[in-house]
């Protein structure tokens, strides 16, 4: 009987370690993107990246990890909190980015041809 | 494993503050600001597993709600140049209390 | 002297002693239940004084509906980050941004505040300006400019916000 606790257990941590992971690994892609992408309304979608699916998964990392107890309600009220105000807050940058009339480049954006370039 | 997700999370939050630093808008780093304290929540979630202590998750909270009215502030800060306006003279269009357009 | 739904406050009272009690996390010291039950009634006091309590200010009654709309917005949430991921990661990195202008919306004012988040939320897509009969949105990849996905996502949020018909 107390194998199964054991084996139950194990294999909690190590569900909750591999969401926390991919969460972790998806918030550095998205911090990647931030800096890595050329325009300011491009960057607000690499910075989504980090409000929702990192979130998702390192919230619900947790909360795997620290089973049914107060701390996995308040890490859902935090989830929640997150889930509420990160896309009002992306909404209200990229307003006022829009109203102040900060044009975005559209079109299509790739890299030089490896001939054009200096060392090419 | 925890340990090792926590850098994950600050090396996320160092390449962010790279672009707070860069960022040649101002509404770049206001995005920049508001993805760090993102990251500063979740990274709060987990220091609290870290040292077990489950109260951190009570900061975590605070500082989410914090970090929204403060990017919701510098934004109306910058588009009106003071935070002393009335409801009325910022929205474009009034609506009647309670009427659902 | 407006209508103040009597369901309203019943729920809002629910809500607020849970969070008290899942906050706080002690069942047995009087002196904190105390000062709970007073912060509740305290809140209650000045909702009704403001009288904001409405179906938006306490939205717990869509929240059967909102589960199936979660679960839907999760995939598609999943859906967007491989194909965002996958293009931040390579190392040639092709964009194409797009402005489109979105007309199908749905009618009530929290049906469409439902809509313009679950935009923002997809990574991908920004809904950067609401006017009265569209959204702006900002696309990073000309994939994801389909109407088509669009008029869907409108219509599960008109759903989820308990519209009883579509108008699409």
């Amino acid at each position: 009987m107390i194998e199964w606790g054991v084996w139950l257990d194990l294999a909690r941590h190590g569900l909750a370690g591999a969401m926390m992971l991919a969460g972790a690994c998806f918030m550095l892609i998205g911090s990647i993107g931030v800096l890595r992408l050329p325009d300011f309304y491009a960057r607000i979608h690499a910075a989504g990246i980090t409000d929702t699916l990192a979130t998702i998964f390192l919230l619900g990392g947790m909360i795997v990890e620290s089973g049914l107890t107060q701390t996995s309600a308040k890490l859902a009220l935090v989830g929640m909190l997150l889930f509420l105000t990160s896309p009002t807050a992306t909404h209200a940058v990229a307003n006022a980015a829009h109203k102040a009339g900060l044009k975005p480049r559209l079109g299509t954006i790739a890299p030089p041809h490896p001939r054009d370039r200096e060392d090419g | 494993m925890i340990f090792f997700i926590s850098l994950l999370i600050t090396l996320s939050m160092a390449l962010i503050l790279a672009r707070l630093l860069r960022g040649p808008q101002l509404y770049d780093r206001v995005l920049a600001v508001n993805s760090f304290g993102t990251k500063t929540v979740l990274f709060l979630c987990l220091f609290s597993f870290l040292i077990n202590r489950p109260d951190g998750v009570d900061i975590a909270i605070l500082y989410a709600l914090m970090n929204f009215i403060g990017t919701i502030a510098v934004l109306k800060f910058f588009r009106y140049r003071s935070l002393d306006i009335a409801l009325s003279d910022m929205a474009p269009r009034e609506y009647a209390a309670g009427e659902d357009k | 002297m407006r209508y103040i739904g009597v369901r309203y406050i019943i729920a809002l009272i629910i809500v607020l002693v849970t969070l008290w009690l899942v906050l706080s996390g002690y069942f047995n010291k009087p002196l904190l239940l105390w000062l709970g039950s007073a912060s509740v009634i305290f809140t209650i006091i000045l909702t009704i004084r403001m009288r904001i309590i409405d179906n938006e200010s306490v939205p717990y009654f869509n929240l059967f509906r909102m589960v199936p709309y979660l679960v839907w917005l999760v995939v598609e949430i999943w859906k967007s980050t491989i194909i965002i991921s996958a293009t931040i990661l390579r190392p040639d990195m092709v964009l194409t941004p797009r402005l489109i202008r979105v007309k199908t919306l749905p009618s009530s004012g929290f049906g469409r505040a439902l809509f313009a988040n679950s935009i923002t939320l997809t990574p991908g897509t920004v809904s950067i300006d609401l006017d009265d009969d569209e959204v702006i949105v900002h696309t990073l990849l000309k994939e994801m400019t389909n109407r088509g996905d669009f008029a869907e996502m409108a219509r599960r949020c008109a759903i989820a916000a308990g519209e009883k018909e579509p108008a699409f």
